[in-house]
């Protein structure tokens, strides 16, 4: 089979909006833009753990303090079905982490804040899980088929970690003064970073191009955000909390809210690392890594004792 | 002990039965150093919501897939067996619970 044949197979694939599966040939292009995707998305989620697992003993209810821990357990699968995925594409799971624990695969900004109040939790599931469902709605239909399926399963999943957030939300709102206060503030704090979420505007991402040709991303940036915000203006509407974004306006002319400029070098600077918590994030991973050692040792010398046994 | 490389453990193929009587579907893989183990960390993984009732594991390396290149070989010539379909055959007026 030569190169151009390959290649005209590939876009058929493509073109005719089927999937390409792990053995199909495929640019080298291609496979390396869905490695850093996907491997930065599956990174993201593992990462993603550590604010909420702040939280875990100090729940306020023992109720609060299951619901939060099964969604933690959650984020945990998430990662794997993720590396799962990229693990199809050639690259190990000792590489994947590697990356990740020398800075070279990122992962998603939003974790590199810090999750200072209950109320943390509660914008932590509305907003960013609600930022991410949106992006993962839209990835269902991304060209790869392992990627996409872990898409389909994981978007199943996740809309009961956006209604406990938006739950605990409503509770605050309607609670006492201080409450109330604690929500706003929280919603003040992430709302900014969430929108950050969704990346850069589509005229300043230098990878979109191939991506949305590729089918790797099915949506845009801008277009995903807009998505996004349009429904969380009504869902805060609800509740009675304020988007802490003075130029948020229903726009009737476009059908979609109107909304203020992001604050890009703020992005900038934690996407380079000098985000409230992107030391301690790293720093936490490696030392759960290296206290883990020891069991992965004892669970290796036990599974080749036995296979010699039974030899 | 020491001499023992820090490793993710291989890699096995886990497949769930949503249901008895129906197949068992491919649905992810996971890492593990044995078969018990592949086991347990399938279930964890893909079964938090009462999705199967039967999981089995395989080695990864052990499943053996048919290439791409060869698709047109492999499965091309059942292409031209329409007779082995049903509606291939023409049955007289009046005939019924055939």
């Amino acid at each position: 089979m030569n190169e151009q044949k390959n290649l005209e197979g590939f876009e058929k694939i493509i073109n005719a909006d089927k999937k390409v599966e792990p053995r199909d040939w495929m640019p080298e292009d291609y496979r390396k833009h869905l490695i850093r995707q996907i491997s930065q998305h599956g990174h993201s989620e593992i990462i993603g753990m550590q604010p909420e697992g702040n939280w875990i003993t100090r729940a306020p209810s023992l109720r609060a303090k299951l619901i939060l821990l099964a969604k933690v357990q959650d984020e945990a699968g998430h990662g794997l079905y993720l590396y799962s995925a990229t693990e199809t594409l050639g690259i190990s799971r000792e590489e994947l982490v590697e990356q990740l624990q020398t800075g070279k695969a990122k992962y998603s900004t939003i974790f590199n804040y810090p999750a200072v109040t209950w109320a943390d939790m509660g914008t932590i599931g509305w907003l960013v899980d609600g930022a991410a469902i949106v992006n993962q709605i839209s990835l269902q239909r991304t060209s790869y088929g392992p990627y996409s399926r872990a898409m389909i399963r994981i978007c199943k999943e996740e809309s009961f970690h956006q209604r406990q957030g938006y739950e605990i939300m409503t509770h605050m709102a309607r609670g006492t003064a201080e409450q109330r206060e604690m929500a706003q503030d929280a919603l003040n704090r992430w709302w900014w970073p969430s929108l950050m979420m969704f990346g850069p505007h589509d005229s300043n991402s230098p990878n979109t191009g191939k991506a949305i040709r590729w089918k790797i991303k099915r949506d845009s940036n801008d277009d995903l955000r807009q998505r996004f915000i349009d429904k969380t203006a009504k869902q805060a509407d609800v509740i009675g909390l304020t988007i802490p974004d003075p130029k948020l306006q229903w726009n009737d002319e476009r059908g979609h809210y109107d909304f203020g400029e992001i604050d890009w070098a703020e992005f900038d600077r934690v996407v380079k690392g000098d985000g409230p918590c992107n030391k301690q994030r790293i720093a936490h991973h490696l030392k759960a890594h290296k206290d883990g050692a020891w069991v992965r040792e004892a669970a290796s010398v036990y599974a080749a004792k036995r296979a010699k046994k039974a030899a | 002990m020491a001499d023992i490389k820090d490793t993710q453990w291989p890699l096995w193929e886990v497949f769930v039965q949503a249901n008895s009587g129906i197949p068992h579907k491919h649905a992810g893989s996971v890492h593990a150093p044995d078969k018990e183990m592949a086991l347990t960390n399938a279930r964890d993984l893909y079964t938090r919501r009462n999705e199967g009732t039967s999981i089995w594991v395989v080695p990864s390396n052990s499943v053996v897939a048919s290439n791409p290149n060869d698709s047109d070989m492999l499965f091309d010539p059942a292409n031209d067996k329409i007779y082995r379909h049903p509606t291939f055959y023409i049955m007289p007026e009046g005939a019924v619970g055939i």
